[in-house]
C-alpha cells in the first residue's frame, strides 16, 4: 500500500459530513499531491484555515474526502510543485491567511493587489507577468475595465501579428472579502452572502451553502423543498445557457441569435419572478428548505414556459447548425485539449465539451437527481462549437427535468427549523457553470469558517491554454464560450 | 433563417412600452439634470458601464436592457465601449479596494459634462458587503454620484426608469467634473 492509498484507511478527524476529513502529515500531503499529478485523484479544492490548509479530493469516480494539514512555522508543502492546477489556490491562501506554500513554482500574490489596508508588502510590487520572448512579439494589455457589460479582470496578451502566443489573466479585482465576512456571521446573513458570490449562480450557491449547513447540523429537510431546489437550479441553468448561446453567437457578429435567445431568457426570468418572487431567485433557497413555495399557479406558468421554449428553441438550434458563416467562427476555435481538462478536473460545459464526463448531479447523485432521468452530454472536440452544443443539449435536458419535477413534486412543508448547533459540513452542487463546492464549520449556529469554491478556479487557467494560436479578434468569442465567473473566483 | 426573419416581420414586436416614471424621489432627482442633458446631448446619452466589484447580478439585468422586451436604444440610450465616448457612467458594486483606481481613472477618462449613475444596493454603502476591509464601501467615496437606482439587483424596469428619468424628467443642474 502506498502512502497515498493508506490515506483512505485513516480515521476521520472531525465530525465532517457527509464526506470524511482526515488529518495528514507533510509526507502524506505531498504523496496526495503526487497522486493528483499522476491522475489517481482529482483536485476539488484547496483552501486555508486559521492555522491549517485543507484539500478536497475526488478519488476514483465518486469518492470524496478532505485532507487537512497543520501549518508548521506558517508553511505547508506546495501542492502546485507537483500539480500546477493548485497554484492559484495556494497563492490565494497565502494572500488571505499568510500560510506559505513551500517549494511553490509561483510565488506571486494573486488576490492581494497591494490595495487592502492589511496588504502584504510584497503585493505592493509591480505585478510581474510571465515573459514571452521572441522576434516580433508585442503585448496588448486589456482591462480591468472592459469594452462590454462584463466583469473586471486584466488580460495580458502577447501576440505575433494577429496570433496569440501567450495569454495571462490577472484576476482579483472584484475581491470583496466574502469569506472574511462569512466568519462570525449568523446563518441568515451568511446565506445572503453565499447567494451573492456570483449573481448568475445565486441559486446554485445558496443550494450548496444550505446543503453544507444541513450536513453540518444533521438536518433533514422536507421532500418538497428538495424538489423545489432542483426546480430552481434547472431554471437557473436554463436561463444562463440560453443567454450564453445567444451571447456567443453575438460575439461572432450573429446578432439574430442573441435577439431570439435573450427573449427566451427573459421569459424564463419572468417566470422565475412570477413563481419565486425574484428574477434570479436570490435568497429563495435557505438552510432548512426554501423561503418561497410554489403556489397553485406556479406549475401552469412553468409548463407554459417549457412549451414555449420547446417550440422556439429547435428552430434556433437549426439556425445555428445551418449558418456556415457562424460555424466558420466557432468550429476549431479555442480548442481545449481533453488531457488538460481532465488534469485540471475542469467541470461544467467546458469539461464536458472536452471529454470530461463529470456532472455532480450524476456522479455524486444528490437528491432529487438520483430519482430523475437525464443525460449528461459529453463531446470531445473541445472547441467553441462543442461548448455551444453541450449547452444546447443541456437546455433540452433541463426542460425535461423541469417537466419531471413538476409531475413528481410532493405536497407538504417547504421548510423546517434547522435548530441550533455546531458541526462541519460540505456540499457539492452542479451549477450551470460547473460544480460549486462549499465547506463550512459552524459553532453554535454561527459560521466559524466557510469556503466557497467556484468552478471558475479550475477553468480560468485553461482559457489561457485554449486561446494559444488563435487570433486576438477571436478572444471575446472564446472567452464567452468559457464564461468564467470573475466574482465567484475573486470572492 | 428565412422563416425566422419572415415570421418576425409578421409578428407583433416583443418590445414593451416605456415604464411610467411614477417614483416621486427619482423624478425629483432626475428633474435636476434634465435641462442640462437636453442642452448638451439633445436627449440622447451614451453610457459606459463599470463593474466596481458587483456579484454580476446587476450586469445580467443591465444586459437585459438590450433584449427585445426593453430595447434601450429606442430611447436614445446606448452602451458604449470606451469612457471616452460616454456621457454617463453606470457603476455597480461596492467598489473593491482593487477596483478603486480603475474606477477613478475611468471617471477621469470620461469627458465633461458627465453624470454618474449607480445601480444596485451594494453601490450605495456596500450593501451585504458592508464592513469588509477589502471594499471601499460605496461609489460616492470615489466619484461623485448623481443618481442611484436601488435593488438587488434592480430589475430591468427599475433600471429603465432610472435611466429614462435622466432624459425625460422635468428640469436642470450641473453635471459632475
Amino acid at each position: 500500500m502506498t502512502i497515498a492509498e493508506s490515506f483512505d484507511a485513516l480515521d476521520p478527524v472531525a465530525d465532517c459530513r457527509p464526506w470524511p476529513r482526515r488529518a495528514v502529515d507533510a509526507a502524506m500531503w505531498s504523496a496526495l499531491a503526487e497522486s493528483l499529478a499522476d491522475g489517481a485523484r482529482t483536485l476539488l479544492g484547496l483552501w486555508g484555515d486559521q492555522s491549517s490548509v485543507h484539500m478536497a479530493l475526488l478519488g476514483g469516480t465518486s469518492s470524496v474526502a478532505i485532507a487537512s494539514l497543520d501549518c508548521v512555522d506558517g508553511g505547508f508543502p506546495s501542492v502546485a510543485a507537483h500539480h500546477p492546477p493548485a497554484a492559484r489556490f495556494e497563492r490565494a491562501i497565502r494572500d488571505l491567511f499568510g500560510h506559505r506554500p513551500i517549494g511553490a513554482p509561483d510565488e506571486r500574490p494573486w488576490l492581494d493587489h497591494g490595495r487592502w489596508p492589511d496588504s502584504a508588502e510584497r503585493a505592493a510590487q509591480p505585478y510581474a507577468f510571465l515573459p514571452a520572448i521572441g522576434e516580433g512579439l508585442h503585448q496588448i494589455p486589456v482591462g480591468p475595465v472592459h469594452a462590454g457589460i462584463i466583469e473586471p479582470g486584466h488580460f495580458r496578451f502577447t501576440a505575433n501579428g494577429e496570433t496569440i502566443v501567450r495569454l495571462e489573466a490577472r484576476l482579483g479585482y472584484v475581491h470583496k472579502g466574502v469569506e472574511g465576512l462569512m466568519a462570525g456571521s449568523p446563518l441568515a446573513r451568511a446565506a445572503k452572502l453565499a447567494g451573492r458570490c456570483s449573481g448568475d449562480s445565486s441559486v446554485a450557491y445558496s443550494y450548496a451553502f444550505a446543503r453544507a449547513v444541513e450536513a453540518a447540523l444533521g438536518v433533514e429537510i422536507p421532500e418538497r423543498a428538495i424538489w423545489l431546489r432542483a426546480l430552481m437550479a434547472e431554471l437557473e441553468r436554463l436561463a444562463n445557457h440560453l443567454g450564453d448561446i445567444g451571447a456567443i453567437c453575438n460575439d461572432a457578429a450573429f446578432a439574430l441569435m442573441l435577439a431570439h435567445c435573450s427573449a427566451l431568457r427573459e421569459q424564463v426570468l419572468r417566470a422565475n419572478a412570477a413563481c419565486f418572487g425574484h428574477r434570479l431567485m436570490m435568497d429563495a433557497i435557505v438552510p432548512g428548505g426554501v423561503a418561497v413555495d410554489l403556489d397553485a399557479r406556479g406549475p401552469h406558468i412553468l409548463r407554459d414556459l417549457v412549451a414555449k421554449i420547446r417550440k422556439a428553441f429547435p428552430r434556433l438550434v437549426e439556425l445555428y447548425d445551418n449558418t456556415a458563416s457562424l460555424q466558420d467562427r466557432t468550429v476549431a476555435a479555442g480548442r481545449l485539449d481533453p488531457g488538460l481538462a481532465a488534469r485540471f478536473g475542469c467541470g461544467g460545459f467546458i469539461g464536458r465539451a472536452s471529454g470530461r464526463a463529470f456532472d455532480a448531479r450524476r456522479i455524486l447523485a444528490f437528491a432529487p437527481y438520483d430519482h430523475l432521468e437525464f443525460e449528461v452530454p459529453v463531446l470531445t472536440e473541445g472547441d467553441v462549437d462543442a461548448r455551444v452544443w453541450v449547452r444546447i443539449r443541456e437546455v433540452e435536458q433541463s426542460l425535461g427535468l423541469i417537466e419531471q419535477i413538476l409531475v413528481r413534486l410532493p405536497a407538504g412543508d417547504s421548510s423546517t427549523s434547522i435548530g441550533e448547533g455546531s458541526g462541519e459540513g460540505m456540499a457539492i452542487v452542479e451549477g450551470f457553470r460547473g460544480d460549486i463546492l462549499v465547506w463550512l464549520r459552524l459553532r453554535d449556529s454561527v459560521v466559524e469558517r466557510c469556503h466557497l469554491r467556484d468552478p471558475s478556479w479550475l477553468q480560468w487557467p485553461l482559457l489561457e491554454a485554449a486561446i494559444e494560436g488563435n487570433i486576438v479578434a477571436d478572444f471575446p468569442l472564446c472567452n464567452k464560450s468559457f464564461n468564467c465567473s470573475y466574482s465567484g473566483h475573486d470572492l | 433563417m428565412r422563416r425566422i426573419l419572415f415570421e418576425s416581420l409578421l409578428r407583433r414586436p416583443l418590445t414593451e412600452p416605456a415604464p411610467a416614471l411614477d417614483d416621486p424621489e427619482l423624478r425629483a432627482l432626475a428633474s435636476e439634470m434634465k435641462t442640462r442633458i437636453d442642452a448638451f446631448f439633445g436627449g440622447s446619452l451614451s453610457i459606459r458601464m463599470v463593474d466596481a466589484g458587483s456579484c454580476n447580478g446587476c450586469e445580467l439585468e443591465i444586459h437585459a436592457l438590450n433584449n427585445p422586451y426593453y430595447d434601450l436604444e429606442r430611447f436614445g440610450l446606448k452602451f458604449v465601449a470606451s469612457p471616452r465616448h460616454a456621457d454617463v457612467l453606470l457603476v455597480t458594486g461596492p467598489v473593491t479596494c482593487n477596483m478603486r483606481e480603475a474606477l477613478r481613472r475611468t471617471f477621469d477618462a470620461t469627458p465633461s459634462p458627465k453624470w454618474v449613475v449607480t445601480a444596485g444596493d451594494c453601490a450605495l454603502k456596500g450593501g451585504v458587503f458592508a464592513g469588509s476591509p477589502a471594499i471601499v464601501g460605496g461609489v460616492n467615496e470615489v466619484v461623485p454620484v448623481d443618481l442611484h437606482i436601488p435593488g438587488c439587483p434592480p430589475t430591468p424596469t427599475q433600471l429603465l426608469k432610472g435611466l429614462l428619468a435622466l432624459t425625460r424628467g422635468p428640469r436642470g443642474s450641473s453635471p459632475s467634473g
